[in-house]
C-alpha cells in the first residue's frame, strides 16, 4: 500500500484534470453565450454533477478507503467509470467546444474528426471491449493488487476506467456530433452484450475474489458492481431509446406511416395542410391587410360624408 | 374473424391496429419478459430473500445465461415501454393482443427460468431449506398457464 502523503498526491494528480475540465467548460459557456443562443442550463448541470461524481471517486473519503476496501473501490469504479461519463456526455462538451471556436476552425476540427482513425475507438464493439474487457483484466488478474503498489499503474488504471467509460457512453448514445454512426438496433445489441459482460463479471468476482480481496469485501463489491451498474445503465438505455422514439415519430409523407391519411400532402408540426391553406388564401380575395385598409378607407369616407352634412 | 367482444376492441374500427398487429404482440412479449424478471428480482431476491445472488452449484453457463437474461430483461422492459408509447402515438394500440403478448412473454421466461436456469444450469433454487418440489411445480405450472392464455389471446386477435 502507498504511504499517506503519496496517496494524497496521487489523489490531487487525478483530481486536477477534472477541475481543469470544469473551469474550461464554464469559460466556454460564458464566451459562447455572448455571441450565440444561451447554452442550456441542464447541460451545465449535467456536466457539473458529472465532474462532481468523478471527483468523489478520485479524491476524498471514498478514494481513501478504496485503497484498502474493495467495496469502496467498487463505489469509486461505478462513479468514475459509469456515472461520471454518462453525465459528462450529456453536457455535450464537443458541441460546446465547436460553438465556442470560430466557424472556420470548427470546420477544420470536424473535418479532422471525420477522417482521423480516432473514430475507430468510438465503434461500439471496440469501445465495449476497451471498457468491459479492461475490467475483466483488472479483476481477474493481479493488476488490482499491483495497482495499489505502483503509483504509475494506479494513475493509468484510473484514467483508463474513466476514458473507457466515456468512450463507451458516447459510442452508444450520440449527444455530440458523431461521425460513422451506427444504427439504433446495432447499438442496442452491442449494449446488451456489454451489459451482460458487466453483470457476468460482477457475479464472477462474488466467488472468484480479485487478488488481495477478502470474501466479505468481494461479495459486497460484487453486488455494488451488479446493482450500481444496472442503475446507471437504465439511464443510458432510456436515453438511447428516447432518441430512437423521437427519430421514428410518425411522418405524414407516405400513406403507410402515421394516421390513416394516405396522401402526399405536406403538413406542418401542428398538422395543418399548408399547401391547402396557401391555395385557399390565393383565391380568397383580399388578404387580412387589404381588408384592414379597405375598412380604413370606408370609415374615412363615411367620416367625410358626415362632415359635409 | 367473427368473435368481436366489444366495439372498442374491434380492429375494423381502427385499421392502424391491424397494421401494427405484430408490434402490439412483440411489445407485450418484451414487456411480459421484463415484468417477470423484475418480479423475480424485487420479490424473490430482495423482499423474500428466497433466491440467492449466487449459488455454490452455479455453473459457468448459468452465470453467462443469467448475465445475458438480466441485461436483456431490463433493456426489454424499457424498450417495450417506448414501443407502447409509439403504438399510442400511432393510435394503433390493441389491448387484447398486447395482453396476450405479455402473458406469453412472461410464461416463456418463467418456464425458461424454472426449468433451464434453476434446474439444468443450477443457477439458484426458488427457496432453500424446504422441500423444493411443490415450489417448482407451482412455478412451472403457472408459467404453462400463462403461455396457454397468451397464445389463445394472440390467436383470437390474429390479423
Amino acid at each position: 500500500m502507498h504511504n499517506h502523503s503519496l496517496t494524497a498526491n496521487l489523489q490531487i494528480l487525478l483530481a486536477c484534470p477534472f477541475l481543469i475540465l470544469f473551469v474550461v467548460y464554464l469559460m466556454a459557456v460564458v464566451k459562447s453565450n455572448r455571441k450565440k443562443k444561451k447554452w442550456p442550463i441542464y447541460r451545465i448541470s449535467m456536466w457539473s454533477i458529472g465532474i462532481f461524481s468523478a471527483l468523489l471517486a478520485v479524491i476524498g473519503p471514498i478514494a481513501d478507503q478504496a485503497n484498502t476496501k474493495f467495496s469502496a473501490h467498487m463505489i469509486s469504479h461505478v462513479l468514475l467509470g459509469m456515472l461520471a461519463p454518462l453525465l459528462m456526455a450529456l453536457g455535450a462538451p464537443m458541441s460546446l467546444f465547436l460553438r465556442t471556436i470560430s466557424v472556420a476552425k470548427a470546420r477544420k476540427v470536424t473535418a479532422f474528426l471525420s477522417s482521423s482513425p480516432l473514430h475507430v475507438i468510438q465503434h461500439p464493439i471496440i469501445a465495449s471491449l476497451l471498457n468491459i474487457g479492461g475490467l475483466w483484466i483488472l479483476y481477474t488478474t493481479d493488476l488490482l493488487s499491483m495497482m495499489h503498489e505502483n503509483s504509475l499503474l494506479y494513475v493509468l488504471v484510473h484514467i483508463h476506467i474513466f476514458l473507457a467509460g466515456y468512450v463507451f457512453t458516447v459510442s452508444i448514445i450520440y449527444i455530440d456530433p458523431t461521425f460513422h454512426r451506427k444504427s439504433y438496433v446495432y447499438r442496442t445489441i452491442v449494449f446488451l452484450f456489454a451489459l451482460a459482460g458487466h453483470a457476468i463479471l460482477s457475479k464472477y468476482i462474488y466467488v472468484n475474489f480479485p487478488s488481495g480481496v477478502s470474501k466479505t469485501e468481494a461479495e459486497l463489491g460484487s453486488m455494488i458492481m451488479y446493482y450500481g451498474g444496472d442503475t446507471v445503465e437504465v439511464g443510458l438505455i432510456s436515453i438511447l431509446f428516447y432518441q430512437w422514439f423521437k427519430k421514428t415519430r410518425p411522418t405524414f409523407k407516405n400513406g403507410k406511416e402515421g394516421f390513416t391519411i394516405s396522401t402526399n400532402k405536406k403538413f406542418t408540426v401542428a398538422g395543418t395542410d399548408i399547401e391547402e391553406v396557401k391555395r385557399l388564401n390565393a383565391s380568397s380575395g383580399m388578404s387580412y391587410r387589404e381588408i384592414n385598409e379597405w375598412f380604413a378607407r370606408q370609415q374615412s369616407k363615411a367620416h367625410a360624408s358626415t362632415k359635409k352634412r | 374473424m367473427t368473435t368481436t367482444i366489444s366495439t372498442s376492441s374491434d380492429p375494423k374500427q381502427n385499421p392502424n391496429k391491424r397494421a401494427y398487429a405484430k408490434q402490439n404482440m412483440w411489445t407485450g412479449i418484451l414487456f411480459g419478459l421484463g415484468i417477470v424478471a423484475f418480479i423475480d428480482e424485487v420479490v424473490f431476491h430482495q423482499l423474500l430473500h428466497w433466491h440467492h445472488f449466487y449459488d455454490k452449484s452455479t455453473t459457468d453457463i448459468g452465470l453467462v445465461s443469467d448475465g445475458i437474461f438480466h441485461a436483456f430483461s431490463f433493456i426489454a422492459t424499457i424498450g417495450a415501454s417506448f414501443l407502447l408509447a409509439d403504438l399510442h402515438r400511432r393510435h394503433a394500440f390493441w389491448l387484447k393482443r398486447w395482453l396476450g403478448g405479455i402473458l406469453l412473454g412472461a410464461g416463456v421466461f418463467q418456464l425458461y427460468d424454472g426449468i433451464i436456469q434453476h434446474k439444468w444450469m443450477g443457477l439458484h433454487q426458488i427457496r432453500y431449506g424446504v422441500d423444493i418440489l411443490p415450489y417448482d411445480l407451482v412455478w412451472n405450472i403457472l408459467a404453462a398457464i400463462m403461455i396457454i392464455i397468451g397464445v389463445v389471446l394472440i390467436y383470437r386477435t390474429r390479423s
